[in-house]
């Protein structure tokens, strides 16, 4: 099965609104999905660029094609659990 | 699993973020509407309704500000009036980490208590084991009298079935001097005199109610607002904090004003060969022990909590205070702001006539953000003075005194132990070690566990940051080989 991929975005705003914390996914992952996901560390997806107040939204995490807004570290685990129960499924 | 900033301490970047935005957009006129942004209608309270959501947020905003909501005066005074007078202030005002009462959820007073699981057993090793006699047998169930109960956690320990739980109050727990404590009604709040300013409380607290006094508008003012010269000093823990190569940083720096960019680790160089000196002095001497100066936090809690080690922390002056030192010879005019991952520093700079502002790496954060820029694009700009190895290390755990001991190299014996983390159990350590003696003889002193790194102020993971910094410290050349 292929692994899940996680972008986390580390353009500047948002590393500093939240995304450093999602990079805790590298080291200390939950365990049931330490396995079967693969972190990329991507630069400024531009996503952010749309409209001036657009950071709000930030921060922005792909997993696989699933854009997060407003990522958070709970967010991002629940998307990719779902995503890992769909292929198993 | 390990994720240092909760969604209170997230709030708090997104905040100061709308707070520098409100600065650009039209000095603070509109920022009575950033509780209500943060806070919009259609979204689920974390709080009791929205309301109070925006309550607390107006609080967290005063802070942001620069404002202590312990000082209110007049609850109707709008945000928009507590920015013109911040714009007004020529000076900081003073450090201090304050509860917002409001938010603050009063928790239960630290307790033991008997859960559902006791099934009350045969054996009643609880009673048994209780030193207090605080433990009988009521509808067939332990409990205990909060009169007679002393706290010590036996009943605890000798459960069989794990049924008596131990319920902490998170700031106190985390305040290594018992500074913060409550009040009749059970809101915490913080006696300024005993505070040493290390923020843990501000780090722990799960409803975000602790708040300190930001000095990112002062320094948003006197960049965009004055031709005064603002020199920025970087401390070591900068590396890693932001995406892309610490040139960058240093141009995105310059981009938001400051003219000149200068590494505290340079600072630190000086630290090093100083304390290293001062180590040799002592030994000679027939001294026994000699702790690190350099964690503010930790010096203060020498000074004001365990009388017990203060003649044996180290004389040596700090990096911040040898940088500014240096920044200050070279232009007696310029403006000197200290950026770093520490709260306590803004308490140590009011003590520094040469360190005129201190921010955080999540202030200076919010001001990147606020202003659109992205360092990744910015042009790369070099440090004015290159640093060494030594230097570089202070931010990491064991950093200073392996820094200090590759100086005296085999000058003298040096018998290094780490205390990482300043604890209630490691001040009571410290106190030991003042009265009864070490078996070693230098003593490295940090208030966050893992280093600067771990700091309140800090914005990327501190295992991450910790590999940049030893990247960069592998860069470095050997302070011994400096001409």
């Amino acid at each position: 099965m292929d692994k899940v991929t996680v972008k986390i975005c580390s353009g500047t705003s948002c590393f500093v609104m939240g995304a450093a914390q999602i990079q805790a996914l590298e080291f200390t992952p939950p365990a049931d999905i330490a396995d079967k996901i693969e972190i990329v560390e991507v630069r400024c997806m531009n996503l952010c660029k749309d409209i001036k107040t657009k950071y709000n939204k930030g921060p922005f995490v792909m997993v696989n094609d699933e854009l997060i807004e407003e990522a958070t570290f709970e967010k991002v685990v629940t998307k990719i659990r779902e995503i890992i129960k769909a292929q198993e499924g | 699993m390990l994720i240092p900033k909760n969604n209170a301490n997230q709030m708090r970047t997104r905040i100061l973020i709308k707070i520098a935005e409100s600065y650009f957009a039209d000095k603070f006129k509109n920022a009575d509407r950033i509780p209500l942004e943060l806070r919009p209608k259609e979204q689920q309270p974390s709080r009791c309704c929205i309301y109070k959501d925006r309550a607390v947020l107006k609080y967290r905003c005063m802070s942001s500000l620069g404002f202590s909501p312990e000082e209110e005066t007049d609850e109707l005074k709008s945000l928009a009036q507590y920015g013109e007078e911040a714009l007004q202030r020529t000076k900081p005002e003073k450090a201090q980490l304050c509860v917002i009462d409001i938010a603050c959820s009063a928790c239960i007073k630290a307790q033991y208590m008997v859960t559902n699981a006791c099934r009350g057993c045969f054996a009643r090793p609880c009673q048994m084991n209780c030193p207090k006699e605080a433990i009988s047998f009521v509808n067939g169930r332990a409990h205990i009298d909060p009169d007679k109960c002393v706290n010590c956690g036996k009943c605890h320990e000798v459960c069989p079935y794990h049924s008596i739980i131990r319920i902490p109050v998170p700031c106190e727990e985390a305040c290594p001097v018992g500074a913060i404590t409550k009040d009749e009604f059970g809101k915490e709040h913080i006696n300024h005199d005993t505070c040493i300013s290390c923020g843990k409380c501000l780090q722990s607290c799960p409803f975000g109610a602790i708040v300190e006094r930001s000095q990112m508008v002062d320094v948003l003012k006197l960049l965009n607002e004055t031709d005064k010269k603002i020199v920025a000093m970087l401390a070591p823990a900068i590396i890693g904090q932001f995406p892309g190569d610490i040139g960058n940083v240093v141009g995105a720096l310059k981009k938001v004003g400051f003219s000149d960019v200068i590494e505290v680790a340079v600072g630190a160089d000086i630290t090093t060969q100083k304390e290293a000196a001062e180590f040799l002095e002592k030994m000679e001497k027939g001294e026994k022990l000699m702790t690190t100066s350099c964690c503010p936090a930790y010096f203060r809690a020498a000074q004001v909590h365990i009388p017990e080690i203060q003649p044996y922390v180290s004389h040596t002056k700090t990096p911040m205070y040898y940088t500014a030192e240096l920044v200050k010879k070279e232009h007696p005019d310029c403006v000197a702001v200290f950026v770093g991952p520490c709260l306590a520093k803004r308490a140590e700079a009011e003590y520094d006539p040469n360190v005129d502002y201190v921010l955080t790496f999540e202030e200076l954060g919010a001001m990147f953000v606020a202003t659109g820029i992205n360092i990744d694009e910015c042009e790369p700009a070099e440090f004015t003075t290159v640093s060494y190895a030594q230097g570089r290390q202070f931010p990491l755990t064991g950093g200073v005194s392996g820094a200090v001991a590759s100086i005296i190299g085999d000058k003298a014996e040096v018998k290094a132990e780490r205390i990482d983390g300043l604890t209630k159990e490691n001040i009571r350590l410290l106190k030991r070690y003042g009265s009864k003696g070490c078996e070693n003889n230098m003593l490295e002193v940090m208030c966050c566990e893992g280093g600067c790194i771990s700091g309140p102020g800090c914005i990327a993971l501190p295992k991450k940051a910790s590999r940049a910094v030893e990247a960069y410290v592998a860069q470095g050349d050997d302070l011994n080989n400096k001409k």
